[in-house]
């Protein structure tokens, strides 16, 4: 399989923290690609790198073969709509229904006529079993609805490639299997790239292709799961134990 | 040494935000030019920022006019001119307190407003979220806002000195016995209309000054809620100082010689 996308050398700091260095990263097109490490490691920089949201202090970012860091803005704008992104709190707009919310890339980017947008709205929502919320506000859904109206937002324009930032955090094992399993689904009716990054070991075993592991700006680890979770590396094996003994300073 | 570098970091500091209040601005009226306004959301905003500042506009300037009444009423009267009190209430009101209050008035309201909502947007990811959809903050969010506070504050400042001018006729007519009629040819004789379309080009420059400081500031939102609060505080703050600073300027440029 070839290449979705590549960070080449990148580094990003945030005012005096440098929160990655000379990190190297291929995505591969077509596969879920998760990434794992700590909080605060720097997961979803890479995420907004991937669609231009954040530009590296120095190195270069690759997507589809094109180097995204020299785009000018328009052409960002157009890499976006190729690109979806479900957010870590899903960010919908709170004065918009759900229905509102998928359809409002359709109604900016396309020419679609209404009942179209409608139509195809109510089939995405169907996708992650949220079509009976159309005319509801963000407020009045659950945690985990939320987020798969998040998801239906940011597949709804059939993009490429879907970035999911912490897609399970702070819910329940029931909602975790769920989202997973949806996260599959749509990648397989997409037949896209997804890449998706997350602490929930469960869930990343369950969905992903490959695995890399970031930990103080570099990839330390990087395989599918079953080498991952055989990695002699102490770094991975810490982690993925959950282990306060280790080379990882707590 | 100390001193510098806080005199060289606030100088720096102040730059960078006229930077990026000029290029909001830009950014806006390109958006403008090319006629790419919501309208939906722009006709929501005029609701929510402009129909809904009409009575505490119509409260604060209502007493104003009567204060004003009240103290020249008592002035002129001691010279024995007391005809001339509705020339004075309607010149103030028209050329400066009508534009100025209304301004005021609203940048605490819907400065305010507009700097909390765009900055909890931030701070929710919201705007990220437009970005991530190849939308433009400033299409979506900053045109609307801006367009009808355009429209919305010179009509609030139509009423803010409407209703000074009665509230100062009516205190003029209870306290110092000034005819409706003498108030009325007096308020004639002193406001050309040209004065009162001065003003509310002075009300239009105000209404840019709240929604772009508004907007910016709640663009620029880092951190949580403390965060918004303080984007909030700095709008209010801003644009009360930039309006002030800009009526001088501006009463100087066009009544500058009359």
């Amino acid at each position: 399989m070839g290449l979705w996308a590549r960070l080449d050398d990148v580094s990003v700091r945030y005012g005096p923290k440098i929160v990655m260095q000379n990190l190297t990263l291929d995505v591969v097109e077509g596969a879920i690609t998760c990434i794992i490490g700590l909080s605060g490691a720097g997961k979803s920089t890479i995420l907004r790198l991937l669609n231009g949201l954040k530009k590296p202090d120095s190195g270069r970012v690759f997507v589809k073969g094109r180097e995204i860091t020299k785009m000018r803005e328009r052409e960002l704008i157009e890499l976006r709509g190729t690109i979806g992104f479900a957010f870590q709190f899903s960010a919908l707009f709170d004065s918009l229904t759900i229905g509102e919310n998928v359809a409002l890339p359709l109604r900016e980017h396309t020419k679609m006529r209404d009942e179209e947008i409608l139509k195809l709205v109510t089939e995405t929502l169907d996708s992650v079993g949220l079509a009976h919320v159309l005319d509801r506000f963000p407020s009045e859904l659950s945690g985990g609805m939320v987020k798969r109206a998040g998801f239906a937002r940011a597949v709804v324009t059939n993009p490429q490639a879907v970035l999911y930032d912490e897609p399970t955090t702070g819910l329940d094992p029931i909602i975790t299997h769920v989202l997973t399993d949806t996260i599959v689904k749509l990648r397989e009716r997409l037949n896209g790239t997804a890449v998706v990054v997350s602490h929930d070991l469960e869930s990343i075993y369950m969905m992903a292709d490959y695995i890399a592991m970031l930990f103080e700006g570099a990839i330390v680890a990087y395989g599918t799961v079953d080498e991952i979770r055989r990695s002699p590396n102490p770094i991975v094996q810490q982690f993925l134990q959950g282990s306060e003994v280790g080379p990882i300073p707590i | 040494m100390k001193v510098f570098d806080e005199v060289g970091r606030g100088t720096i500091n102040a730059f960078a935000y006229a930077g990026g209040v000029a290029e909001l601005l830009t950014d806006s009226l390109r958006f403008i030019v090319a006629l790419r306004i919501r309208v939906r959301e722009t006709l929501d905003q005029a609701y929510l920022l402009g129909v809904q500042s009409w009575a505490i506009v119509l409260l604060t300037s209502l007493f104003t006019g009567m204060v004003i009444s009240l103290e020249s009423a008592a002035q002129f009267a001691s010279y024995g001119v007391s005809n001339l009190v509705g020339g004075a209430v309607a010149f103030s009101a028209a050329r400066e307190l009508g534009p100025m209050l209304s301004a005021v008035v609203v940048a605490g309201r819907t400065g305010a407003a507009i700097a909390a909502e765009l900055g909890s947007m931030v701070v929710t990811e919201q705007i990220e979220a437009l970005l991530s959809l190849g939308l433009s903050p400033t299409r979506m969010l900053v045109v609307p806002r801006l367009v009808a506070l355009v429209v919305m504050l010179p009509l609030l400042t139509v009423l803010a000195v409407i209703v000074s001018i009665l509230g100062g006729m009516w205190v003029a007519n209870i306290y110092a016995h000034i005819s409706t009629e003498s108030f009325i040819t007096s308020a004639r004789q002193a406001l050309p209309f040209e004065d009162v379309l001065r003003g509310l080009f002075k009300s239009i420059v105000f209404a840019v000054i709240i929604a772009i400081i508004g907007a910016y500031q709640g663009l620029q939102t880092r951190g949580g809620a403390a965060g918004v609060g303080k984007s909030t505080t700095g709008a209010v703050v801003t644009s009360i100082i930039l309006i002030f600073i800009f009526n001088f300027a501006l009463s100087y440029i066009l009544f500058g010689h009359s």
